[in-house]
């Protein structure tokens, strides 16, 4: 799970261009959206992208979404559990 | 109509140098653009976190006009509706619709997709300076001084508007080039009478530089 949220986090800074904030600075189970690293509508859909472009996994429900990506962990999890199936 | 318009500030980005009011503001020669944009950036010394989201056209409107309220607050001058803007370029978007199609091919991008509009750089401009006046975005083959000229004089006697953000800007592979000026009713900060001649003068007195 560690080496999964490592990757996550890397992948989640390029794809967003995140350059106003390190990656050490953000927890793993700091909130991404909001407070945490203020992401906005656009930065879900290009999460929903991530997780379909390198992990093959299709969001079933969006209305999933605010749990899914609330942080790394919770990404993390979920796609754990998805891959499995 | 009567009412006096004047030029109070220009800016110009072109060939890795940023000038205001025809003094060297920040330069950075031979840099790629994103290296440049992001070096202009924190020589503004902002914080606007939204800005590394930009595509490049927009990124390089964003930083003329920084520069050119550098020292302006249309906010504590203008009410919100008081402001209008102005925007013309030859390339449209076409630089990120470029990148938008290559990454369709393989995921189309939602970051990208957003900016598939030249008008989108007016967006960003209006949400960081609180402009809600009328504005407009127009694609020429060179910068035409004499329509600018026009357009802006139009929303200032005709649409309740009493400062214009006038100006063009131009990204495509690689190559850019920004030009913005501020003008005011009543303004005699500078005392550049607006006209086409003068927006003419000005445009081109950097491109010599």
């Amino acid at each position: 799970m560690e080496e999964l949220m490592a990757t996550l986090k890397k992948e989640i800074f390029e794809q967003l261009n995140l350059q106003h904030v390190k990656p050490e600075d953000i927890a793993y189970d700091q909130p991404l959206f909001v407070e945490g690293l203020g992401l906005d509508s656009i930065d879900a859909l290009e999460l929903i992208v991530l997780l379909q472009q390198k992990y093959g996994i299709k969001l079933a429900n969006p209305a999933e979404g605010p749990k899914i990506f609330y942080s790394i962990k919770t990404m993390a999890e979920y796609i754990t559990a998805h891959k499995k199936q | 109509m009567g009412t006096d318009k004047a030029i109070s500030g220009y800016v110009q980005i072109k060939g890795g140098r940023v000038m205001y009011n025809n003094s060297l503001f920040f330069e950075m020669p031979d840099a790629e653009p994103v290296v440049f944009f992001n070096d202009i950036y924190k020589a503004l010394n902002i914080n606007y976190p939204k800005f590394f989201k930009m595509d490049n056209l927009c990124k390089v409107v964003f930083l003329a006009v920084e520069v050119l309220l550098k020292d302006v607050s249309l906010r504590d001058k203008y009410k919100p509706e008081e402001t209008g803007i102005v925007f013309s370029n030859a390339n449209s978007s076409l630089d990120t619709d470029i990148r938008y199609f290559q990454s369709s091919l393989e995921a189309p991008s939602p970051a990208l997709f957003v900016y598939t509009l030249p008008n989108v750089a007016i967006g960003e401009l209006c949400i960081r300076h609180g402009i809600k006046g009328e504005t407009a975005c127009f694609v020429f083959d060179i910068f035409d001084a004499l329509f600018q000229a026009w357009y802006a004089d139009t929303l200032l006697e005709t649409c309740g508007i009493k400062a214009c953000i006038s100006g063009w800007a131009d990204f495509y592979d690689g190559k850019f080039e920004a030009f913005f000026y501020l003008v005011e009713t009543g303004s005699d900060n500078l005392s550049i009478k607006h006209n086409s001649e003068n927006i003419d003068k000005l445009y081109n007195q950097v491109w010599k530089n």
